[in-house]
């Protein structure tokens, strides 16, 4: 640091363009700090608002409303003066420690370290503050069959609508449960797309265990629409309810979907098969910058730790949104401005007090947005043969792990899912442990018979994204060409 | 196998995947744009040589990795389609030169 | 497998107690226990979670401090037969380690470390030309001039070794308590008290301490402080290429240790440091240090500039000051043992040492010279020097 200050000097760089991030860069940004918001996609949206900018789907009924909403936010993010890097890859995020001297043997105030690539150049850069907005990613849905070709997220399957106007041709089945699975379902509708089943996999006695949740969850003034658009797909569709025992059948690429209800296996032909339980905070960022991280026995995720403002464990980072615990979108907007007002008050900027007051509105509001969430929680948690699969069921799909090999591991003495990990590698390939890591998880818990939160999680590792070696090695080391980099 | 919705407008854009020509759509990732020409297998796996094709669609299942304008490994669902972009599948392990 | 916890007021009573689960402790452990000695061995995370499980796996009697040689010879034998010892060939794969000289003058210093070690009476090094350079590695820079190899060298699995001297240990009899830290060492009467934070107590008259990057707090409470410094050496791992380099390659001028596993991912690595945060048993990396490794790379392997980095990290260790372990007997204290500082180089030494350690404790002498590795050494000298 040559005290000289760089040309990309921010105050705070938000991670992530979703809701969350989009509202904490453009309150924080229009109360005068300046702010990078630095996203992985080329427009901002993050994967709920996903092309909102810019997707072929015209007729707005389709998308529907509240997809729509989403392009509400971009306008003042405009007006803030945030600075907006889209195609940003950020791979690590570092807060060296206070103790021992520096290496660079500069002095003034520590700062986070954000490693991050743009064009295929990396760059290290360096702010004061950091807001993860990192999203949810879906639950990982463990079948037997669910790595064929043919197979994907339902989540995948509505980015595919949203960026490209595609929809599946061919039979084509959605297996699951949770309200995404119904929205796609609906959206498909409008679109005229063809949906041959929907194999409802909400396990019966969940309805017995929300239905007390029932009148808060009727009470939230965004949730009751999703209720009207699943009856309205129920009765439209073929909805097959009670479905157990999943599996996705073909020789290289999926041919059929066989599935059990009430203890006779049925066998549906299939071109495509769109998985969906629910979705999980996105949390290897934070998890691999060292903030603390608790198992939410409800959501059954394991979320950062954060307080009422979004501040992790590890000073300097906050996490707003989806990634620090599943809220849903209205309630990322409200959680990313406090996250917004909090950074402006420990840079100084505002006092408590105006913090706090400020905070009103969007703390009422959040309270609004999360209204009902336990009722879809309890309803929506997946039934556990598909959170604990079978053991000749991959868990752990970079690596082709299955669930017999990590209790055999357990077997031998692997407590938890870092020395699995070290054991049989599950979690070691590209993906990190995004795809493997609840299952992991509970798959030891419940082969030990403990609670998860006794187990543990992975421990996460930078880049969480991979990079080439040829990046790695020309990283810019002086503030001139980190400069020299980042200003493409 | 996924279809264009017919109200999906805007000019096409030639690229091509193992060598024979596609079209893909403004806007379309390389992920898409091989699931919307019919290309649901991407690659084989190192580990076992099982294909795989595009799953998540947002940058975290790493099973759409193909080779773009030569270079390897890339997500191709984080990657746009451009003009004359040479897409390949991937056979396993790839080249360490590429 | 695991010894369930023993109430403060009933002690368990083993004949030693082993301080630490890395390979080191269970190496000592399983050597003990092929003796018929009931060992229990503490651990205060799980078995192999720092160092042991870890590091860069590289079983390498190259380049090793004169000190050293007649051990890492004698483990290297061990290496080579280590299914007869653990009943798991460990990964343990033996295509020699090779260390690169990039300029004359490097080649130059090579050649004067073989005529060291002939003259001390050891041959397992040897100077390679460009040509024979180039058939051993043939993925390496153009500009390399030649080498130093030690063909019976290679490299091994760490967590899958250190798991393995664990299991095979228990088989023999060892019991292993792990998730509790040592909090009290005292002797009384002859015996060992050990009192660890999950609330139990283990009476022994024989202590050995094995506890790696923590082991200057064991001996601090002996009266035997040790300059102890905690480092975290960074490694970083490639996605699967397919195979192209079958030995471990090092440099010469700089600092590297690169390697293929069978499963084609590529391990770089060679002790750039980044910082060790022992207390919250965490590691921060340094990218500025990890990209000048990768330059590293860059350089002497132009075929992996586009290879995809997925992952760095680092372990814990303990560095001594002059680079060696400490091995044997405590200094101040009797019935207690200490193998510890490995100064980032104690993977292929594990067999050895818990061989040399079950020969001091049921023998109370070992064929194999020590002397340079006494804590005595360091007597007079500071304390820890990093926390």
């Amino acid at each position: 640091m040559s005290g000289q200050a760089t040309r990309f000097d921010f105050d705070i760089a938000v991670i992530g363009a979703g809701p969350a991030g989009l509202a904490a860069a453009a309150l924080a940004a229009g109360r005068g700090a300046s702010v990078v918001l630095l996203d992985e996609q080329a427009e901002p949206g993050g994967q709920i608002y996903r092309a909102v900018t810019e997707t072929p789907v015209r007729d707005r009924k389709v998308l529907g409303p509240d997809y729509w909403h989403g392009a509400e936010l971009l306008g003042p993010l405009r007006d803030s003066g945030a600075v907006h890097w889209p195609g940003s890859v950020v791979w690590s995020v570092a807060r060296p420690r206070e103790d021992g001297p520096r290496k660079d043997g500069a002095d003034g105030p520590r700062r986070i370290q954000i490693g991050l690539s743009r064009n295929g150049v990396a760059a290290l850069l360096t702010v004061r503050h950091v807001i993860m907005a990192t999203g949810a990613l879906e639950r990982p849905f463990p079948i037997p069959g669910w790595t064929l070709p043919g197979v994907l997220g339902a989540g995948a399957a509505q980015v595919l609508l949203k960026t490209s106007g595609l929809v599946p041709s061919g039979a084509t089945v959605m297996a699951g449960s949770g309200p995404l699975l119904w929205l796609l379902a609906w959206q498909y509708l409008q679109a005229g797309a063809r949906i041959d089943a929907i194999l409802d996999t909400t396990p019966r006695e969940n309805w017995r265990a929300a239905l007390p949740l029932l009148p808060g969850f009727l009470r939230s003034p965004y949730l009751g629409k999703g209720m009207k658009l699943m009856l309205e797909v129920r009765r439209k569709l073929t909805v097959i309810g009670n479905v157990t025992g999943l599996r996705a059948q073909g020789d290289g690429v999926l041919k059929s979907v066989t599935y059990s209800r009430n203890g006779v296996e049925q066998r549906l032909p299939a071109d495509t098969l769109l998985l969906h339980q629910g979705v999980v905070p996105n949390l290897n960022l934070a998890n691999a910058t060292g903030c603390a991280q608790r198992w939410d026995e409800v959501q059954r995720c394991w979320r950062p730790t954060t307080d009422d403002w979004g501040a992790t464990s590890v000073e300097g980072v906050a996490l707003a949104g989806d990634g620090a615990g599943i809220g849903g979108a209205r309630a990322a907007e409200e959680a990313g401005r406090l996250a917004a007002l909090d950074a402006l008050h420990r840079l100084g900027r505002i006092d408590r007090t105006q913090r706090d007051e400020a905070a009103a509105p969007f703390r009422a509001a959040l309270d609004r947005a999360l209204t009902g969430r336990a009722f879809l929680d309890t309803l929506y948690r997946p039934a556990e043969p598909f959170r604990v699969p079978a053991d000749d069921t991959i868990v752990c799909r970079c690596e082709e792990i299955t669930a017999g090999a990590v209790r055999e591991a357990v077997r031998l003495g692997c407590s938890g899912p870092n020395q699995a990990k070290s054991f049989l590698r599950c979690g070691m390939g590209p993906c990190q442990g995004r795809l493997c890591g609840p299952t992991v998880t509970e798959v030891i818990a419940a082969e030990r018979g403990v609670s998860p939160a006794e187990v543990g999680y992975y421990r996460l590792r930078p880049p969480v994204k991979p990079i080439t070696l040829a990046e790695l090695a020309a990283l810019p080391k002086t503030e001139a060409d980190i400069d020299a980099v980042l200003k493409h | 196998m996924f279809r264009r919705l017919p109200e999906v407008a805007g000019d096409a854009i030639p690229f091509t995947i193992d060598g024979r020509p596609a079209s893909a759509r403004a806007g379309d990732s390389v992920a898409a744009a091989l699931l919307a020409n019919g290309v649901t297998t991407c690659r084989n796996t190192p580990v076992s040589g099982a294909p795989r094709g595009p799953y998540c669609m947002m940058g975290v299942c790493f099973d759409c990795l193909v080779t773009i304008d030569g270079t390897g490994n890339r997500q191709g669902c984080q990657v746009r389609v451009a003009p004359g972009m040479a897409v390949e599948t991937q056979d396993g392990k790839r080249e360490v030169e590429r | 497998m695991t010894a369930t916890a023993t109430g403060t007021g009933t002690p368990s009573r083993p004949d030693v107690i082993v301080i630490g689960g890395g390979l080191h402790g269970c190496s000592a452990a399983l050597h003990l226990s092929m003796r018929g000695v009931r060992v229990l061995v503490l651990e205060k995370d799980h078995v192999a979670r720092h160092a042991s499980g870890v590091n860069a796996g590289g079983v390498r009697q190259l380049g090793r401090h004169v000190a050293e040689l007649p051990l890492t010879v004698a483990a290297m034998a061990l290496w080579h037969r280590i299914g007869e010892l653990v009943d798991d060939d460990c990964g343990f794969e033996s295509h020699g380690q090779v260390k690169v000289a990039e300029t004359e003058a490097e080649l130059a210093t090579l050649h004067a470390r073989v005529a060291e070690l002939r003259a001390l009476g050891f041959s397992h090094e040897e100077v390679v030309g460009r040509d024979e350079l180039r058939s051993l590695v043939p993925a390496i820079a153009d500009h390399c001039v030649g080498a130093l190899v030690s063909r019976g060298d290679g490299a091994a699995i760490p967590f899958r070794t250190t798991f393995a001297f664990r299991c095979k240990a228990i088989a023999l009899g060892a019991r292993f308590q792990e998730g509790g830290a040592v909090t009290r060492l005292a002797r009384r009467g002859g015996l060992w008290s050990v009192e660890t934070a999950d609330g139990a107590r283990h009476e022994a008259p024989v202590v050995v301490n094995c506890a790696g990057a923590w082991a200057d707090r064991i001996a601090a409470q002996v009266g035997e402080p040790v300059p102890l410094e905690v480092i975290a050496p960074m490694l970083m791992i490639t996605a699967r290429v397919p195979p192209f380099i079958k030995p471990v390659v090092g440099a010469t001028g700089r600092t590297l240790s690169f390697k293929q596993f069978p499963n084609g991912t590529v391990l770089i690595g060679g002790g750039l440091l980044g910082r060790a945060v022992r207390d919250e048993n965490r590691t921060e990396l340094d990218f500025a240090q990890v990209s000048v490794n990768a330059r590293t790379v860059w350089d002497l392997f132009p075929a992996m500039r586009g290879a995809t980095i997925v992952r760095a990290w680092a372990g814990i260790e303990a560095r001594m000051p002059d680079q060696i372990p400490v091995i044997g007997p405590s200094g101040t204290e009797p019935g207690l043992y200490h193998a510890f500082g490995f100064s980032a180089h104690g993977f292929q030494l594990g067999p050895i040492v818990g061989r040399i350690t079950a020969d001091l404790i049921t023998g109370g002498a070992t064929d194999l010279p020590i002397a340079a590795f006494r804590i005595g050494r360091f007597a007079g000298a500071a304390g820890t020097i990093a926390a």
